[in-house]
């Protein structure tokens, strides 16, 4: 098991390297260099010969790369072009904002999912089965940014049932609650159809496995049956499909972003994209791509730990 | 095989839907009348009526017009990064499958390690390098689309290479590129080709998705995503462009995502896991 968890930990730590260096050489080649593209177009050649050299450019470039990545491991991400600030500190701000956010759409999707997938699998074949099969497909097909306009348009704009802008005031727990509804439930959406179709295909085995059918011989209610004992195994596949989801999700969190007017990382590169502070977006995508490699890497261990037949595959 | 697709609600559904957007879309010349860049300041804002049948947007522009010529951007953007993404990862999931097992490796690797950028995350990176254009979203849809069809044809292609017909063709002297070609591909295309229109819609909505930020298709090009962005900006003024430009959106993803699941269970059902 301790092997299993050494080799996915150490997978993940050779992506990461591969992602930083994919990123060295993007933010590297962008067009321009990045000291007169930091200083704007007002600057003369001698201000940006000399942040050149304090930027390290005049180096060769396996040099700057290995200073890179040296910073790097000491949580130095450099410091953005408007304020100073250390480019770790303000992605770690933001970063909170878009973690509520893809908690929220993980709640939303096992909400909706889950309750789905057990009364399509309950009521297999009938009118209800094929209703929800439709709708899990369609859920799976809309885009995020679709789903979250739209629900601004109707719920936000129209109705006027939840607001629409930001993220509630700091410290009120409920009003951050109720901002954070609506913007989770687009980000959530997208993966209520593959979890409710999960949850079926495993609900249908479970519910025919040997173990079930002693359960009914006893004479236990089919209910008790179903939310006791067979949920509780169907939903472990469930894990994996959340640890793929979070990635998306993160995405489908992006545009939530700027849809809602809420603070976070996808905003906050979505911004500095505009006004050229590249150190914030390299950083922020590392901090993101770091993150979501580890949360899939803990879910794979996690699965290994229940499932052993995965542990097995990876060799 | 029509009628197959046809009994089933979801394939019905579907090709209906992708009928009725592609026909919109090739037609947009002929079915109406108002250029879809044609600015009229009097007409801002109008709602669905007879003469501008989903009104007008903050320019004055027919959004049906828009919307029609919309359509012809998502389609060829769809059809042609898909294309190229099915190119490319073909022959790398060839190279990977086929050759040595230390390039194997190493583009396993790289697959794993792109796919482990958030889309979104590697598409504003990558639109910071190359600045917002058509070229951009081809550059993203076909980067996030190759590692996947890659890896397929990459199992495939390592599952056939010690099979019983390529290894008489390699004792008869064939070259590499022969046994590639006539032997191995002909066998590995089919379950890509379903797999590659079920990302269809994927990739209508990275479009529209860049085209909402402004980082894709640049206005005024009317593209789905752009109308969307006007709407969303004139929001107060009048909920009628975000309502005309979310339809053909939630139409095309729908019909294409039901098509190609239809098509799927239909062909293949081996591949219901991937998602």
């Amino acid at each position: 098991m301790l092997q299993y968890a050494l080799k996915r930990l150490g997978l993940g730590i050779i992506i990461v390297s591969v992602a930083m260096m994919m990123l060295f050489c993007m933010v590297y080649l962008i067009p321009g260099d990045p000291a007169s593209v930091a200083l704007g177009p007002r600057a003369t050649p001698a201000m940006v010969e000399s942040l050149r050299i304090r930027m390290g450019l005049d180096q060769p470039v396996w040099i700057q790369f290995l200073k890179f990545y040296g910073s790097l491991l000491r949580g130095d991400l450099g410091t953005e072009v408007l304020s100073g600030r250390p480019v770790l500190t303000v992605v770690m701000e933001q970063l909170p904002f878009t973690l509520a956010l893809v908690v929220g759409g993980i709640s939303w999707s096992v909400l909706l999912g889950v309750p789905l997938g057990c009364i399509a699998a309950v009521k297999r074949g009938g009118f209800a089965d094929r209703v929800i099969g439709i709708l899990s497909v369609a859920m799976i097909g809309v885009p995020s940014f679709v789903v979250a306009i739209y629900s601004l348009l109707i719920f936000a704009v129209a109705l006027q049932w939840l607001p629409a802008i930001g993220a509630g005031e700091p410290g009120d727990i409920a009003s951050r609650l109720r901002h954070l509804i609506l913007p989770s439930f687009a980000v959530g959406v997208g993966w209520v159809g593959y979890i409710a179709r999960m949850v079926r295909a495993s609900m249908l085995e479970t519910l025919e496995s040997s173990h079930i059918r002693t359960a009914r011989a006893f004479g236990l209610t089919e209910r008790r049956i179903v939310y006791t004992y067979a949920l509780r195994i169907a939903v472990l596949p469930t894990i994996t499909l959340l640890g793929i989801g979070i990635g998306h999700m993160l995405s489908s969190a992006v545009f939530a972003e700027i849809v809602f007017a809420r603070p976070g990382i996808g905003k906050l590169v979505y911004e500095s994209i505009s006004v050229r502070n590249y150190p914030i977006v390299s950083g922020a995508v590392l901090v993101t791509t770091i993150f979501f490699v580890l949360v899939n890497v803990i879910a794979d261990i996690l699965i290994g730990l229940l499932d052993p037949r995965v542990r097995a595959s990876i060799d | 095989m029509l009628r197959r697709i046809l009994r089933e609600p979801l394939g019905a559904m579907g090709l209906i839907l992708v009928v009725l957007v592609v026909v919109m879309a090739l037609g947009a010349d002929v079915l109406t009348s108002y250029a879809p860049n044609k600015i009229s300041p009097a007409d801002r804002f109008a709602p669905a009526s007879f003469t501008h049948l989903l009104g007008t947007d903050q320019l004055g522009r027919d959004l049906f017009s828009r919307v029609l010529h919309g359509g012809r951007v998502a389609l060829a953007i769809a059809i042609g990064s898909t294309f190229v993404s099915l190119v490319i990862g073909i022959v790398l999931g060839l190279i990977a499958g086929y050759g040595p097992r230390w390039l194997d490796n190493l583009l396993l690797l790289v697959f794993d390690a792109v796919k482990s950028f958030p889309t979104v995350m590697l598409a504003l990176t990558l639109v910071t390098l190359t600045g917002p254009s058509l070229l951009a979203v081809v550059l993203v849809v076909v980067i996030v689309n190759v590692p996947g069809y890659a890896r397929i044809i990459r199992t495939q292609t390592l599952v056939l290479r010690n099979a019983e017909h390529v290894l008489a063709a390699r004792s008869m002297g064939a070259g590499t590129s022969r046994i590639l070609r006539v032997h191995i591909l002909p066998n590995i295309i089919g379950p890509i080709l379903i797999l590659a229109s079920m990302d269809i819609p994927v990739v209508v909505a990275i479009e529209a998705g860049l085209s909402f930020l402004g980082m894709g298709v640049r206005p005024p090009t009317a593209s789905w995503g752009t109308i969307l962005n006007d709407g969303f900006a004139n929001i107060r003024d009048s909920y009628w462009i975000v309502v005309a430009a979310g339809l053909p959106i939630i139409l095309t993803t729908l019909g294409f995502t039901f098509l190609g699941e239809s098509l799927r269970d239909l062909f293949d059902p081996r591949l219901k896991g991937r998602s």
